[in-house]
């Protein structure tokens, strides 16, 4: 690869500017939002851009966010690369159109500016909008800084467009946390953008040149089968997001995986986190290293397809592991996270203990503090294997 | 919606197409509306007029025009006449019975 | 200017909505959609709600459409829409494609009157270059005849129906075409397939214009409104000639009716062939009459006689 010529630029830049730009850099064709609180910085950013000219894309302002997911698949499926974007409630009410989304096989790229679903109404920043579509078959990525939301937005489209995938991928960034934090990001130059992120192939599903019948109705002598061709899709773009995020790294210099590890090579405890929560983990993490104690962490980039394999090889041999749950499953035993790491060894005779500590909702602050007493408990826990409470609210006002 | 205890086996899930689509526009001519019907509509074509009223107003398209020497003509295809009576009804001329269907 | 069907006979013969559909015999949306369709020459991209027309024509395996058509749910038919135009806008733009089929929507009364009502509005306000067509059989006739907001005054249906204490839907249908109008679109119009040429030439005048148009039409129901299937012409006929159903357009704010009725049946003999409306007395006749007057003032149409 020629270094002569390449430009690359260092900037100041919010979460959601660092989202704006990958979407630019994408060149898409349809965007279509409506403003939702912390997402709206995105959206107002991506109509500037149009309006100036630097973005040539058809700007649908709908008046919800199910009109917005709805024109977006629309738009898809005739053929353009498109953009949605929204947090909490706009979430929620997309929701029965996320699933058809999914098996209409709409490689939509949409980012979830993560924020606590009401009641009550509370603007900040929790997983309880993304968690509560975690069954509705999109790919569920979470990016830890300012960075990750630029460099995963552009892996979306790779990894959505890909002809063995074609499906719509849920790129998550903690609302305000991440999207309006400042940080130093770096955006490549933009032929080596336009190489790794080309134009999408019109597939003519909706052509004059195959007049296909799209949405159509399935009964039982069919609906088992077209819903499983969406689940087997998921299962195998693991593969694809994996083969993309080492192609990343060979061109951009960051390379990306389904988890990234700290300090888990002789960890005792771990403690397992996602989006930008693990940012202050591993300072805690850090903290605890230095007094000695084996302690370590792993970050989930790729939620859903769940990485089973990838953390079956981490998690195996550790005697205790604490997952940090940023959502709840009121009534049942922990949070979603926890639930999916517990069916991880739920045939193994040998296997981690668990303890699930539930922080940060609606924007609760997770000091560094919390997060060591989250890990001590974690040590505790595989010093005496006793796990004295399986589910933990910490920060919680009792 | 196809008896599960049909002889004739369903696509599996990799056989049929992806994206909840149907790949075979008009398919539905293989479907049998035939059986739905009670009456059938005869036309007298020896007073049949040609106004192709009842070519328009049938919501089946089971009036055809075909080609003949010396013109056309409109003929019921059996295969897609649900047997409603629109086209007796709309007949200028009366040259549309309805008939009772036999078994 | 657009080359308007001057007969009947001048109908392309394609069929683009194919036989082996399962709507109900004498179905009027059936011959709605198939009319719609041939004045379009294949050259649309076709967008639907649930409903009738959904369910009816694209049950696995068969579909029959002839012509690329998307369903993605309920209340969005204002919404796909809008995505598939600004797809094919911005794609042409870019060069990547050179298909420009007009983007024509086919909601039933509740998909867009009701449930759909909010992307319609959207799609309307925001200029899409979108025919949206209301297929209006008045109900929800696909869950089974329940009551939407275009239900007529004094209509029994299983969520309004007629009995001791109910005279049916004890409110007006509500006028969709105001509704359009309202948001200042270039064309909107009223069309019925009884009155298959004024159909046609409405959809063509509507996929002409630039801009968003709205074309309300009503389709008579056999099992809905309780008549027997040969007479689903003649009924339709009897909405327009009673005054109950004007058909006019409105070209950029101008009304204009397009099928006179110089002397008007009285409603009765509209009423008198639907099962839905023999529990009325001459109290709720008398109203229904007195809304057919209303109508016939508003749009010019001619006296009882």
């Amino acid at each position: 690869m020629a270094q002569a010529q390449v430009q690359v630029k260092r900037l100041p830049l919010a979460g959601y500017e660092a989202a704006a730009h990958a979407v630019k850099m994408a060149d898409v064709d349809v965007i279509a939002a409506y403003p939702i609180t912390p997402q709206t910085n995105i959206v107002e950013e991506l109509a500037t851009m149009v309006a100036n000219g630097e973005l040539d894309a058809e700007y649908v302002h709908v008046e919800s966010e199910h009109s917005a997911i709805s024109a977006v698949v629309g738009a898809s499926l005739t053929g353009a690369r498109v953009f949605t974007a929204t947090s909490s409630q706009g979430l929620a009410l997309m929701h029965e159109i996320l699933f058809i989304t999914a098996t209409a096989r709409a490689p939509v790229v949409m980012a979830v500016v993560n924020r606590a679903l009401s009641g009550p109404i509370n603007i900040w920043n929790d997983h309880s909008d993304a968690m509560a579509e975690r069954d509705t078959g999109w790919i569920q990525l979470w990016a830890l800084n300012a960075q990750e939301v630029f460099d995963t937005i552009l892996q979306a489209y790779r990894i959505a467009e890909d002809n063995s995938v074609l499906l719509p991928v849920m790129v998550n960034l903690d609302g305000y946390i991440l999207g309006h934090t400042v940080e130093a990001v770096e955006l490549p130059d933009e032929k080596l953008v336009k190489d790794f992120v080309p134009s999408r192939p019109l597939q003519n599903r909706l052509s004059l040149k195959t007049c296909y019948t799209v949405g159509v109705m399935g009964n039982p002598d069919y609906y088992y089968e077209m819903k499983y061709q969406a689940i087997d899709a998921l299962e195998r773009s693991a593969d694809v997001i994996k083969k993309v995020g080492e192609e990343f790294g060979e061109v951009f210099g960051r390379r990306y995986k389904p988890l990234d590890l700290y300090y888990v090579e002789d960890a005792e405890a771990l403690l397992i986190s996602m989006g930008s929560t693990a940012g202050t983990a591993l300072a805690a993490v850090k903290r605890m290293r230095k007094r000695g104690e084996k302690v370590g962490l792993v970050r989930i980039w790729m939620y859903r397809p769940f990485p089973v394999k990838e953390l079956r090889d981490v998690l195996k041999g550790v005697k205790a592991v604490g997952v940090v749950d940023r959502a709840t499953c009121p009534g049942a035993i922990g949070g979603p996270v926890f639930a999916d790491i517990a069916t991880l060894f739920s045939n193994d005779r040998e296997k981690p203990l668990l303890r699930d500590f539930i922080a940060g909702l609606g924007g609760r602050d997770i000091r560094i503090e919390d997060f060591e007493y989250m890990l001590n408990k974690t040590l505790e826990a595989a010093k005496t294997g006793i796990v004295d409470k399986i589910c933990d609210y910490v920060g919680l006002r009792w | 919606m196809r008896l599960l205890s049909s002889s004739k086996k369903l696509p599996g899930w990799r056989e049929l197409p992806i994206g909840i689509m149907n790949v075979n526009p008009g398919s539905s001519v293989n479907y049998d509306v035939a059986s739905w019907r009670t009456f059938r509509p005869v036309i007298d074509q020896s007073k049949c007029t040609k106004c192709s009223l009842c070519w328009v107003y049938c919501p089946d398209a089971a009036v055809e025009i075909k080609k003949v020497d010396g013109g056309e003509v409109f003929e019921i295809n059996y295969k897609f006449c649900k047997g409603c009576g629109i086209c007796e009804s709309v007949c200028p001329i009366k040259a549309i019975k309805m008939v009772e269907e036999v078994a | 200017m657009a080359q308007l069907f001057k007969n009947l006979k001048e109908l392309p013969r394609e069929e683009y909505l194919a036989s082996g559909h399962r709507m109900c015999p004498g179905c009027m949306s059936a011959l709605a959609v198939r009319l719609i369709l041939k004045a379009t020459k294949g050259n649309t991209i076709v967008v639907t709600p649930t409903g009738c027309l959904e369910v009816a024509t694209t049950t696995y395996p068969d579909t029959a459409w002839r012509v690329p058509w998307v369903h993605i749910a309920f209340e969005n038919a204002g919404s796909v829409a809008s995505g598939v135009e600004a797809a094919l806008k911005a794609l042409n733009r870019k060069g990547k494609t050179d298909e420009k089929p007009h983007v024509i929507a086919i909601g039933g009364d509740g998909g867009t009157a009701d449930i759909g009502f909010q992307a319609l509005s959207g799609l309307l306000e925001r200029w899409h270059d979108v025919v949206y067509i209301c297929y209006d059989n008045e109900a929800y006739m696909n869950t089974g005849i329940q009551r939407s907001s275009v239900t007529p005054y004094g209509a029994s249906t299983t969520t309004t129906p007629a009995g001791k204490k109910s005279i049916g839907k004890p409110t007006r249908k509500k006028d969709l075409v105001a509704v359009a109008v309202a948001h200042g679109i270039p064309y909107a119009a009223t069309a019925i397939p009884s009155y298959p040429l004024d159909l046609v030439n409405k959809v063509v005048k509507a996929m002409e214009v630039e801009g968003p148009a709205f074309i309300h039409v009503l389709c008579p129901c056999p099992p809905g409104w309780r008549f027997p299937e040969k007479l689903a012409v003649e009924v339709g006929k009897l909405a327009v000639q009673t005054g109950l159903w004007p058909l006019y357009e409105v070209v950029n704010g101008e009304y204009k009716l397009t099928v006179p009725v110089p002397k008007r049946k009285p409603v009765e003999e509209y009423l008198k062939l639907q099962g839905r409306f023999k529990h009325l007395t001459q109290k709720e006749i008398a109203e229904i009459q007195r809304y057919a007057d209303e109508l016939a003032k508003k749009f010019g149409l001619g006296p009882v006689g």
